[in-house]
Order: C-alpha cells, then sequence, then structure tokens
C-alpha cells in the first residue's frame, strides 16, 4: 500500500465521526426464522450498538452471525425492532420504514467475495463507482477513484484481468477496493478470511488495518475464528443461538468473560469448579478451594464465602513443573492422563479437565511422572460466580 | 430431376420469419415473467405460474380454440387489431406468429425461470448494496450471468416455434403462398400424396433442428460462471 494523497473523490464527513459519544450503528434487530426440514425455528434478537473501528460478531456457524449482517444491510427484514446508521433510520418496524440496501451505502464484502466474474476488476470498480448514490453523474471523478484504488490497493497491474484469473488474497484486494469505490458508510464483512492461508489473512489484517486508519470507516466483520477475532477487533459481540452472550471492548471480553459459556468462546480450556473459602477486602485478596487444594486470588467483589463457580485459567499463564516450586503457594499436583500433539509440541491432560501445552523439549522432561505441579499466579485467576 | 423444381419454398421462409418473430417475443416477454417468477414473491404466483404451464398440457386443438376466441374478429382483440391494420388477425401469418409464441413460451419461462435462479444471489446483493438499482442490477449482473443459458434456451425456442401444427392450423389456416408453414405444407404434402415433397421438407426440418440443437448445446457450455467462487 503506497503513500501519497489519498483519494480525492472522498467525501468524508470526519467532524461527525470523531469523538461523538452516539454510536455509529444502533440496531435493535428481532427476526424470527420459521422451522423447515431440515432446521428447527431460529430467533435472532440482539442490541447492537457499534462505534468507530472494527466491531466483530464472533460465534460458532448458526449463531446469527450473518443474518445480523444481512438485516443492517437490508437484505433481511426484521420482524421487529430499529435500525439507525448515524442518525438516519434504516428500518423500523412500527412505522413501516425499510430502506432498500442499495441507499443504505453499506459496503458488504460477502463470503468467497462476489466479484462480478463476467467483468475484470477495473470494470468491476468501475461498476462500483457508477451506480454509487454520490458522484453518480461525474464520470471524470469516477475514473479518478478508481484509478486511486486500484494504486493503493496494488491492483494495477491487474486491473485487466477477470476475477478468475486471481489468486484468493488478490480477489480479497479487489472486493475491498470495489466497496470502497462506492464510498459507503459502513464497511460489512462476513468471514472475509475464509478459505486463506495463515499467510494471507494476516496480509489481509494488515490491509484493513491500513484502510480503516486512513478511511475511519466503521467495520461490522464476522468471523468464527478466534485469533481473527483477537487481531481485528475493537469491540467484541458474542453470538450464540441468535443471541448476544457479552458485548464490549475486545479487553473486556478477553480479559473478562461474563460466564463459562464465553470463557470457552475465548479459547479459555481450563475451566473447573471452585469454591470460595476466604474473602480479604483489607488485603485485596481471596482464597478458593479447588481440586482438594486451596489457590490464592485476587479480591472478588460481589461474591460471598462459600459461593461456588468456576475457575478459569488460560492455557499459557499455567507453568508446569516436575517438582514444586517453594518460592510460591499457587499450585496443584495433578495426575497425568493423556497427551494429544498440537502445533506447539504437546498438550497435557490432567485430571479435572486441566491442560496445558508444553514444549517438545519440556515434554521430554516431564514423560515418566504420573503426576506433574501446575502453577497458577495469583494474577492468571478469574473467578465466575 | 423435373419434381425437385416443383418445390415451393415458401412455407420455409414463412416459417423461418415466423418462428424468428415468435422468438424474438418469446425471449422478451418470457425473460422478464421468468425474472418475475424466479426473483418476487407476489400474489397469484402459483396461479401465474399454472397459467403459464398449461399450454404444455393443453392439446393443440384446445389452444387454437381458446386463441380463435381471444383473437377472432368478434373479440375485443381482434376487433382492436382490425380496427388498427384494417383487416382481420385469424387466417394470416400474423396469426401463426402468435400461435408459434404460445407454443415455445412455456417450456422457455420454466427453463429461464430455472436460469436465472441458478445466478448466485450474492452477485446481485453485491449490486444493489454497492447502489445499483434493480433494473441496473438485472442489465448489468443478473442477464450477463445468465446470458449463456438464456442464449441456449432461445435456439431451443426458435427450434419448437418452426415446428409448431395443431395450433397454427387452427388460428392461421392452411393457405399456401399466405400462411402454409412448414409443418403445415409437409401434412398438406402427406394428404395429398407428394412424398418427394413430403420426404424433402422432412429432411429439411431434421437437418435444421439438429443444427439447431448442436448450437443450443455449444451456448450452454460455459454457464459455470453463474456461481461465486
Amino acid at each position: 500500500m503506497g503513500g501519497g494523497p489519498f483519494l480525492t473523490g472522498f467525501a468524508i464527513d470526519y467532524g461527525r465521526m470523531n469523538g461523538t459519544p452516539e454510536p455509529i450503528v444502533e440496531a435493535r434487530l428481532v427476526k424470527r426464522l420459521p422451522p423447515e426440514q431440515d432446521s428447527d425455528g431460529f430467533e435472532l434478537n440482539v442490541h447492537l450498538r457499534t462505534g468507530p473501528g472494527i466491531t466483530v460478531l464472533f460465534g460458532s456457524s448458526g449463531a446469527g452471525k450473518t443474518l445480523t449482517l444481512n438485516c443492517v444491510a437490508g437484505f433481511a427484514r426484521p420482524d421487529e425492532g430499529r435500525i439507525l446508521v448515524r442518525g438516519e433510520i434504516y428500518f423500523d418496524a412500527t412505522t413501516q420504514v425499510h430502506i432498500p440496501p442499495r441507499r443504505r451505502r453499506c459496503g458488504y464484502i460477502f463470503q468467497d467475495h462476489a466479484l462480478f466474474p463476467h467483468m475484470t476488476v477495473r470494470e468491476n470498480l468501475r461498476f462500483a463507482a457508477s451506480v454509487a448514490l454520490v458522484d453518480k453523474k461525474r464520470p471524470l471523478l469516477q475514473r479518478r477513484r478508481v484509478n486511486e484504488l486500484l494504486e493503493l490497493f496494488e491492483l494495477g497491474e491487474l486491473a485487466a484481468r477477470t476475477p478468475a484469473q486471481l489468486s484468493g488474497g488478490q480477489k480479497q484486494r479487489a472486493a475491498l477496493a470495489r466497496v470502497l469505490a462506492g464510498d459507503p458508510r459502513l464497511l460489512l464483512l462476513d468471514e472475509p478470511t475464509r478459505g486463506l492461508d495463515a499467510r494471507l489473512r494476516s496480509t489481509f489484517y494488515d490491509v484493513l488495518q491500513r484502510t480503516r486508519e486512513r478511511l475511519d470507516i466503521p467495520v461490522l466483520l464476522v468471523t468464527h475464528d478466534l485469533e481473527e477475532c483477537f487481531q481485528l477487533a475493537d469491540f467484541v459481540c458474542l453470538m450464540d443461538r441468535g443471541r448476544f452472550l457479552q458485548a464490549g471492548s475486545r479487553e473486556t471480553v478477553f480479559a473478562k468473560p461474563a460466564s463459562v459459556e464465553v470463557a470457552r468462546m475465548m479459547g479459555i480450556h481450563n475451566i473447573i469448579p471452585a469454591e470460595i473459602a476466604v474473602l480479604d477486602p483489607g488485603r485485596n485478596g481471596s482464597r478458593l478451594a479447588v481440586l482438594d487444594s486451596f489457590l490464592d486470588g485476587p479480591y472478588l467483589p460481589g461474591h460471598l464465602i462459600g459461593d461456588r463457580g468456576w475457575l478459569c485459567v488460560r492455557e499459557h499463564e499455567m507453568k508446569v513443573g516436575t517438582e514444586k516450586n517453594p518460592a510460591t503457594t499457587n499450585q496443584l499436583a495433578v495426575r497425568v492422563l493423556t497427551t494429544s500433539p498440537v502445533a506447539a509440541g504437546v498438550r497435557v491432560h490432567f485430571e479435572g479437565d486441566l491442560c496445558v501445552s508444553v514444549s517438545e523439549s519440556d515434554w521430554q522432561e516431564f514423560r515418566g511422572n504420573e503426576r506433574l505441579w501446575i502453577e497458577i499466579p495469583r494474577s492468571a485467576i478469574y473467578f465466575i460466580g | 430431376m423435373p419434381q425437385s423444381t416443383s418445390i415451393d419454398w415458401f412455407p420455409l421462409w414463412l416459417s423461418l420469419r415466423v418462428a424468428a418473430l415468435a422468438t424474438i417475443i418469446v425471449v422478451t416477454l418470457g425473460t422478464a415473467c421468468a425474472y418475475l417468477l424466479s426473483h418476487k414473491q407476489f400474489r397469484g404466483k402459483n396461479l401465474f405460474d399454472s397459467l403459464i404451464t398449461l399450454p404444455l398440457v393443453l392439446p393443440p386443438t384446445v389452444l387454437g380454440y381458446y386463441l380463435l376466441v381471444v383473437i377472432g374478429r368478434a373479440s375485443p382483440v381482434g376487433h382492436f387489431y382490425e380496427s388498427i391494420t384494417g383487416a382481420p388477425l385469424v387466417f394470416t401469418w400474423q396469426a401463426a406468429v402468435i400461435a408459434a409464441t404460445i407454443h415455445s413460451a412455456p417450456i422457455y419461462i420454466k427453463a429461464a425461470r430455472a436460469v436465472l435462479e441458478s445466478v448466485d444471489y450474492r452477485f446481485e446483493w453485491a449490486a444493489q448494496s454497492l447502489g445499483a438499482t434493480e433494473w441496473r442490477t438485472f442489465w448489468r449482473v443478473t442477464l450477463p450471468l445468465a446470458r449463456r443459458g438464456l442464449s441456449s434456451l432461445g435456439t431451443l425456442a426458435f427450434a419448437r416455434s418452426l415446428g409448431d401444427f395443431g395450433v397454427t392450423i387452427m388460428v392461421a389456416g392452411n393457405i399456401p403462398g399466405r400462411t402454409q408453414t412448414l409443418s403445415v405444407a409437409i401434412y398438406d404434402a402427406v394428404e395429398s400424396g407428394n412424398g418427394h415433397v413430403a420426404r424433402i421438407l422432412v429432411l429439411v426440418v431434421s437437418a435444421g433442428a439438429l443444427c439447431l440443437l448442436w448450437a443450443a448445446a455449444h451456448f450452454s457450455r460455459g454457464s459455470r460462471l453463474t456461481t461465486a467462487g
């Protein structure tokens, strides 16, 4: 991505976007899908509020992520609710307002990109520029914008090719350039890196971050890839069976999952039953009974002694050793059950549903021991009541 | 040898002209109907679909009878036509065009609906979310992607229009040099014991149909373009 003057054809109202406290997209959506032969009924019921930056709708398939995107884009009509984008009503069930997709200016990037196969890359961009609601009758400006976008996304030499002649990464850049040619108010991306290898994914993340920095267009991105969610999100909405389980900034959702379900979705494998044995607000600490031992943790406001819940610890925060570390008390001696190979080495499964990944060389050191010591630092302890 | 000079080629030219006009009408109106059926939800859609399919199952004589009622001199349509052109519509080559259209339209519309439905909706959604009207999406995206399939169907519609007999003889009659199409001429030749003429015309029709089927198969290749990915 080159530098230089950027997209002179764009008319972006930075003033309204920066520093405004109200959400850019505010959508209350209720949409019911009747039961069919191969599926039970489904109900989407969410309240989406997004600010500037990248909002990720994260969840497994069938959670209603794409349906949410389609409602915002106007391709699905909610049964109830209201959609506001920058204060403009796109949909309102009570007043029967339903702005058609073509007037919503949502740059929608579909799975598999949906570049028009009968047009070259340049024609795809020209089409977008010519049908965009702004500058409709200014062909010179449209041509200029197309050329700038081709250059920006390093598509200049590929402009005369058809989508069939492009690689996966090139198609993605072309798809992004095409939606930007239409000067969207909002970008909607539906699993944009599906089917791409790790290298192309990271290139795309880079392109998307730069686009976002330069254009300041809010992005709503759908994914079921945790890594992608972590890399891109400013704001995360965790979805499951048509509901938001938790919505908040990336840091909050990753560090403080609201439920065991969310913790699992966030890739926390170690979720073990625990009971609060001691609460000490004076020392800002607590003591949890876990697997016949005690672990010291931070103070747990809002909980009482005797409360039962779940202790959540991320794998990478736990340390494994063959002997007890005298310097710390937060250790558990647990029996090794099985092992399974992972990319980084070996995942060791212990009793009590605990697992930790260790490197191959560490495993050579540990193997043969029936029990291993697991150290859980105080800061890694997170209790869900 | 002298026999061959007695063949009147008028029915061939008339049939080609009638089929060409009928194909233009079928492709234009038929594609519109197919688009309605494939892309729109409206009240009475199933009834509309059944009405379009009806000519496929009704005997040609029944269809011909209906047409005579609808376009006959006493009907409003026939009357209107006569008031404009000064001549009745029935028993003219124009009536043969209507007969050929009715003959080939149902099959064209049914298959064209399937072709239009096979165009990946994401291309149309992409066009619309970029700001394109439905009309523009149809012309710039849907139609180009369905072009091969529809061309193939248009060729088949032409072949089918060329071969109508029952409805044509009911509404256009068998007036040599005016409304006698190829299939009617073959019937006429067989009836009057003119086997040589019948044989040649049958061969011409068969060879023509074969060429058209080959062309249709040629057009329908490469319709993989219609899906995303």
